[in-house]
């Protein structure tokens, strides 16, 4: 093994150990993976044969017997047969949060990967250049923060319409402020560092300095916040599609599983109990593990 | 060969005060405020003062890391002054610096073995990885580091280890001229030794010349030819070094060198600090910029700033008067 892989090899090994050590971040990484892994493997558990029709309609489980469709299994509740029991349509609950974890991820993935896109090129691009380009980001991250986030997603959902791409995009659209003025204050410190001011000496020129050295160096309070959002995200969404905003009462996801199950909170609690607990438990993991990073990160617990 | 390297005119660099709304220009920090000196090739430079006298940013606007705002820079026989992008990239390759911190100045997510041959590659300098590898092990070797350490983390070295990292990567380039801006100063003093001695090994073996900035005087004297003593953003002498320690001929400089603590019970009464701080570099004082702080002014100093005069051969003064320090007496008026 040369030096350069015992390095890294060690740097990883320390990473690794100071996320072993606590209990709760490793549960909050078991529960992560747990999701993504749920997430990817989802058709393969709930009839693989018919999940690759995309169109969301055939989704919804209208005449789709995977889900089990049939009035004689009408609030059944739970154990043997279906271990989560079925809903006011006879669809079985289990099978209905099996699909819409991976749904949640997705608008979840989807919305934190645009943002942290955007605001890392709009935050390092303003605070390194500085003058009126930051002054004009800036102006306009300020005009979307002030508007409340939810708010601002529930005007675009009912202008535009309730359709899964809008929920996403109205969701980004009050998500990507933060990560600009997260990356502006990163990079703004980061470029008064001496090391810069060294890079200039030895002649690199503005973008060698800008996405060789400062984004890399810059990047971990993103990657953090990246991954506790991940878990605020769903709760947003299912937040959203809780309060009426989704496509069709009878899509599969989280929030609206959990809406339409509320209406019989008292003759079938289950219906309302296990798609919140999904969502609790999965915002937790990533908020446990974005936490946990955030240690691994922080130089003040290294050496 | 050109016998001055450098020679630097006139030199200004005024930053900016902007404050309310518009940012509109309230005043200007005169860091460096009219300097004149040149530099000879293959000699140690060296540029002692108080701290916030301009040293640094003189250092810096000289290999053009700040551009000036006035004054010109020329180097062996050419003007840089006005020099910009790839032509000036040409003479950034031949002039480097070393800064303060070694903690600081290295990139902590890079390799030392990267971030020595990232400038090679900037400018062209290697064909391929492994013959910048093979180069960059050269200079880890020639500033007396193992070549095994090629891909350590910064954060692996301690301070002296970092500031010869940091030498192996402005040599990288094979630079003629190199600022050393108080390279020692915040390293242990057996450390100090050891790098002081690479440094002066290192000019010898490549045909260096250096500006060495410093505010210690015990090491300006070890390192330096001649010395130029700043304070306030002006050079008040400039003469060799030897002829700094031994004549000085401007009060400023007298008094820096009897604040220097002598490892000698019986002299302590010789130990003098000079009253008062450094006038703010913003509100200049009129006339001679020392006079508040110094025992000598009269009311010419006040009227009227003195000029750099030459008042024995290559000793230069700002002051309006030859004093005679031994027996703290003006020989005579020196300006016209």
């Amino acid at each position: 093994m040369n030096q350069a892989q015992s390095s890294r090899f060690q740097e990883a090994r320390y990473a690794f150990y100071l996320f072993r050590r606590n209990p709760v971040v490793l549960a909050g990484a078991i529960i992560s993976m747990a999701a993504l892994i749920l997430s990817i493997l989802s058709p393969y558990i709930v009839n693989p044969s018919l999940w690759r029709i995309t169109d969301l309609t055939k989704r919804l489980c209208w005449n789709n017997h995977m889900i089990n469709w049939g009035i004689r299994n009408v609030f059944d509740c739970g154990g043997s047969t279906y271990i989560l029991g079925t809903d006011s349509y006879g669809r079985d609950l289990l099978k209905m949060i099996i699909i819409a974890i991976p749904l949640d991820m997705q608008i979840s993935l989807e919305v934190v990967f645009s943002a942290v896109l955007i605001g890392v090129v709009f935050g390092s691009v303003a605070a390194y250049a500085g003058g009126i380009i930051d002054e004009f980001v800036l102006r306009i991250t300020d005009i979307f923060l002030a508007v409340p986030g939810i708010l601002l997603a529930i005007v675009m959902m009912v202008i535009l319409g309730r359709t899964i791409p809008i929920l996403t995009f109205a969701v980004l659209v009050t998500w990507w402020p933060t990560y600009v003025r997260l990356m502006r204050s990163q990079v703004l410190s980061e470029k008064e560092k001496p090391y810069v001011e060294s890079l200039k000496a030895i002649g690199a020129g503005r973008f060698r300095i800008l996405f060789r050295h400062i984004i890399p160096n810059s990047i971990y309070p993103i990657i953090v916040q990246a991954t506790l959002d991940i878990g605020s995200v769903i709760l947003t969404v299912s937040a959203l599609t809780f309060i009426g905003l989704t496509p069709s009462p009878l899509l599969p996801e989280l929030g609206t599983l959990a809406s339409s199950g509320a209406q019989y909170v008292f003759t079938a609690p289950w219906l309302t109990i296990f798609p919140g607990l999904a969502i609790l438990i999965i915002s937790l993991g990533f908020n446990l593990l974005g936490d946990g990073i955030r240690d691994v990160f922080d130089p003040r617990l290294r050496r | 060969m050109v016998e001055n390297l450098i020679e630097v005119k006139d030199l200004y660099k005024w930053f900016p005060i902007r404050s309310g709304l518009l940012g509109r220009v309230k005043n200007y920090v005169r860091a460096v405020d009219g300097v004149s000196f040149s530099i000879k090739t293959g000699e140690t430079f060296g540029v002692v003062g108080e701290s916030g006298c301009g040293k640094t940013t003189l250092g810096r606007t000289v290999i053009k890391l700040t551009e000036p705002t006035s004054g010109s820079i020329i180097y062996s026989g050419r003007d840089i002054t006005k020099l910009k992008g790839r032509k000036m990239k040409e003479y950034k390759k031949k002039m480097q610096i070393v800064f303060q911190d070694p903690y600081a100045s290295l990139d902590p997510r890079q390799t030392i073995g990267s971030a020595i041959m990232e400038p090679m590659f900037i400018h062209g300098l290697v064909r391929d990885r492994k013959e910048a590898r093979s180069k960059a092990e050269f200079l880890l070797e020639q500033v007396g580091l193992n070549p095994d350490h090629f891909s350590r983390f910064p954060h692996e070295f301690s301070g002296g280890q970092r500031q010869r990292v940091a030498i192996a990567r402005a040599l990288s380039l094979n630079p003629e001229f190199i600022v050393l801006d108080e390279p020692t100063s915040s390293l242990d003093v057996s450390v100090q030794a050891q790098i002081l001695n690479l440094l002066s090994s290192l000019r010898r073996k490549l045909n260096l010349t250096y500006m060495f900035i410093s505010h210690n005087l015990a090491v300006i004297r070890q390192m330096c030819q001649r010395t130029a003593v700043m304070y306030l953003g002006r050079i008040v002498e400039i003469a060799e070094t030897s002829r700094i320690f031994e004549n000085p001929k401007h009060p400023y400089t007298v008094a820096l060198l009897k604040s220097v603590p002598l490892p000698d019970p019986k002299k302590r009464k010789m130990l003098v600090s000079l009253e008062g701080d450094v006038p703010s570099p913003v509100n200049v004082p009129s006339g001679c910029r020392f006079r508040a702080r110094c025992k000598y002014a009269t009311e010419l100093c006040a009227d009227k700033a003195p000029e750099l005069i030459e008042i024995e051969k290559d000793h230069w003064v700002e002051c309006h008067y030859d004093i005679d320090f031994s027996r703290e007496a003006k020989v005579n008026t020196i300006t016209a």
